[in-house]
């Protein structure tokens, strides 16, 4: 780093400076601008993320209701918190939902952004524009992206269904959002819409870290196309796509703003995942105990794939 | 070559501020010190109001309710002779602001509340109640009364009241030849009738927040339910109402995801012949080109019933600041605020009914056209009037069970048995 070695450029440092302790004085002065440099990060992580995890982890645990935040008093719970919302008839929906969402997310976006990405490797005629179109998704707030989709899918007056309607492919207008069995799939798709750039660009930039010189070999050897996709890209893509993975299903974990803005959880609780019942919970009815317990739950389903994904990777590198 | 760091170095370089040479620890000290500076900042971020200004807070942020009930708001501070410092937020962001601001000790010295929140507040002992500050609280309607008493004491009162009616498309029921519905079996009859083409013959909201709820509760309470016990045989009729609207095709399952603005929304495009929602909707619909609308009571079992109206609208509040000084000129602005004149301005202006029955006559006048909604207001019924602080529970179960039988998953009775669990 240049920041320690080059020169200092203050004189009255260098005034005092006893010659005999030059290097041990440098060392501890090495060691004050490491800490400092440390500080700042340190002070900001343990005040934005180490305090929230714990008051969360805590909240959990206490009856946190309305009156906390004007009274102070958060009585201990111990497990109570847990036992209801385990105990609901809404846990099991929703975890099952968000299995489903994550899973079903996460291949969708995965398929098409590694197909966009292996496409885009090609140079033609305006590539450059399609390919900056695809970030499209991504630059719409999700809200608006939402309810636009909200308008789109509407069962009556919604373009999707008109067009299907005046093409005669449906004879009456399919519930897009409005179905319990339906709703879920929606809800999905259109949240692969939205994680589709990601995937691209991540894999595309992983795309252009394989040398040409590769697939030159490969091609005498006679890989082309698919096998040059399973025996060089596909390899050598590997520590990409598994941060792709990780990122995408942490990320997909605690969507909650799409499927608010969509259906509420509807219809008949279709649609309600682990986030957006903890939402619901600490935000609708004000049990921020309840919703804490929601929501730790969540983190430690996160942390699950985030252990899963080290020892993986450990185990690919040992191999 | 990385031409990143090359652009780098030759912006930092250009900069005129840097071009003497800046020590590092100057610049170290700077990096320390300046987050620290925002988040002091950001504490310090109280108001420290002037003396004799007060601070308001509402969720009345969009037009024209923002610029009435601020007219209001400064024509009784005048007569005080105080500052307003108001904020409008969001309605769905008002009860977490004011938890933000009960637990920093900022709440401000004039609060709304939307009236079934009120007693959850109460119960927190963050708000003043009324008798203490000697503003008046008689004369008003049963239900502004009920849903602002908490514990024997009323810590709120609403100036002007809403609720819901059934709006319907004059001519489209015109051509029809059909009279306005009464009874659900006229509703029933009504609505399929006038579905035709892209038009379905009615529109509500039954969505999974709490206006589904409200939007069920009419026919819930008219037909004799009671929210203490949501399974009962006149609850499942009621819902079974609604249910039949959809299967018959009178009414879009999109119902099940409409707020109520998109149910007026269908109303005004001629997408619905009838809607149920409320006179709040009025000033938009009084803009639409060529739309001619009525309003009648919601329709009821049998004719012998009497239809029974959710009581809906804002209630206002003095918080325990602590400030005693602001708390009676707080309440000195309210007292002027709730006068009878103050209440007919603001309900002519914004079409929401006088909070004191005694000035339905003189409202009528006023706005004939609300008669229907004043009539209703009289005696409605207010949400949190038997449960209290635990309503949103059962508000929930009960959106949870329109949720389940309009989408088809239970029929009225079992959905209503399953959505008990929630309560």
């Amino acid at each position: 780093m240049t920041t320690t070695t080059a020169p200092a450029p203050s004189d009255s440092r260098a005034r005092d400076r006893p010659a005999t302790s030059t290097s041990r004085s440098r060392r501890r002065r090495q060691r004050l601008v490491t800490a400092l440099f440390l500080g700042p990060a340190i002070v900001y992580l343990v005040l934005f993320f180490g305090y929230p995890t714990v008051k969360n982890i805590a909240m959990g645990f206490q009856q946190y209701t309305i009156s906390t935040f004007f009274t102070g008093e958060a009585p201990w719970a111990g497990l109570a918190n847990y036992t209801e919302v385990v105990t609901s008839p809404l846990f099991r929906t929703a975890l099952l939902n968000t299995i489903l969402f994550t899973v079903g997310s996460i291949a969708g976006q995965f398929a098409l952004g590694l197909s966009l990405a292996l496409f885009f490797r090609r140079r033609f005629p305006l590539s450059g524009l399609l390919r900056s179109l695809i970030l499209l998704p991504w630059l719409i707030p999700l809200i608006v992206a939402s309810a636009v989709w909200k308008w789109l899918l509407d069962t009556d007056a919604g373009a999707l269904n008109r067009l299907l309607l005046s093409s005669g492919l449906v004879d009456s207008g399919i519930p897009w959002l409005t179905s319990t069995d339906l709703a879920l799939v929606t809800v999905i798709i259109v949240n692969i819409w939205i994680g589709i750039p990601f995937n691209a660009v991540i894999l595309h930039g992983g795309l252009q870290g394989i040398p040409d010189e590769l697939y030159e070999a490969g091609a005498l050897d006679g890989a082309t196309r698919w096998r040059a996709f399973r025996h060089i890209t596909w390899p050598m893509l590997r520590p990409v796509v598994s941060v792709v993975l990780v990122l995408g299903v942490v990320y997909t974990l605690k969507v909650l703003d799409i499927i608010l803005g969509l259906t509420n959880g509807g219809p008949a609780n279709a649609t309600q995942t682990l986030a957006t019942q903890a939402y619901q919970l600490s935000f609708t009815t004000f049990d921020f105990g309840q919703g804490a317990a929601v929501s730790n739950i969540l983190i430690v389903i996160s942390l699950i794939f985030a252990v899963a994904y080290l020892r993986l990777n450990r185990r690919a590198v040992d191999e | 070559m990385n031409p990143s760091r090359d652009v780098s170095r030759h912006r930092w370089g250009r900069g005129p501020l840097l071009r003497r040479p800046v020590s590092r620890r100057a610049i170290t000290t700077a990096g320390l010190m300046t987050p620290l500076a925002a988040l002091l900042s950001a504490c310090g971020d109280t108001a420290q109001t002037p003396p004799g200004t007060l601070r308001v807070l509402d969720s009345y942020a969009n037009e024209p309710d923002k610029t009435i009930i601020g007219d209001a708001l400064h024509a009784a501070a005048d007569k005080v002779g105080v500052q307003l410092q108001r904020v409008s937020v969001d309605g769905s962001a008002l009860v977490q602001r004011v938890l933000q601001q009960g637990s920093s000790g900022t709440l401000p010295d004039i609060l709304m509340l939307d009236n079934p929140n009120l007693q959850q507040i109460a119960a927190t002992t963050a708000l003043r109640p009324f008798d203490e500050l000697g503003i008046p609280t008689d004369g008003y309607a049963d239900g502004v009364t009920a849903a602002c008493t908490y514990d024997g004491r009323v810590y709120g009162l609403a100036p002007t009241v809403n609720t819901i009616a059934l709006f319907y498309d004059v001519r489209a029921l015109d051509e029809a030849g059909i009279a306005p519905p009464r009874t659900w079996a006229e509703l029933r009859e009504a609505a399929a009738a006038l579905t035709a083409g892209r038009r379905y013959g009615i529109a509500f909201c039954g969505n999974a927040t709490y206006e589904g709820a409200w939007q069920y509760l009419p026919f819930f309470w008219t037909n004799g339910a009671d929210e203490r016990d949501i399974t009962s045989p006149e609850a499942a009729q009621a819902l079974g109402l609604l249910t039949d609207l959809v299967t018959d095709r009178s009414a879009s399952t999109s119902v099940l995801n409409w707020g109520q603005v998109e149910v007026k929304d269908q109303f005004i495009s001629g997408r619905a012949a009838m809607m149920v929602n409320g006179p709040w909707q009025i000033p938009e619909m009084a803009a639409v080109e060529g739309l001619e609308y009525d309003v009648v009571p919601l329709p009821v079992r049998r004719l012998t019933q009497t239809p029974v109206a959710p009581l809906g609208g804002e209630v206002w509040t003095v918080p325990a600041t602590g400030r005693s000084a602001n708390e009676e000129l707080a309440a000195a602005v309210l007292t002027e605020f709730l006068s009878e004149e103050s209440q007919l301005s603001m309900g002519e202006q914004r079409y929401t009914v006088p909070g004191k029955p005694a000035l339905a006559d003189e409202y009528s006048r006023l706005r004939p056209g609300m008669a229907t909604f004043a009539d209703l207001v009289e005696d409605a019924r207010a949400r949190t009037a038997e449960l209290g602080s635990e309503w949103p529970a059962t508000a929930t179960a009960l959106y949870t069970a329109v949720q389940l039988a309009l989408s088809g998953q239970s029929p009225p009775a079992a959905a209503l048995a399953r959505a008990q669990e929630y309560v």
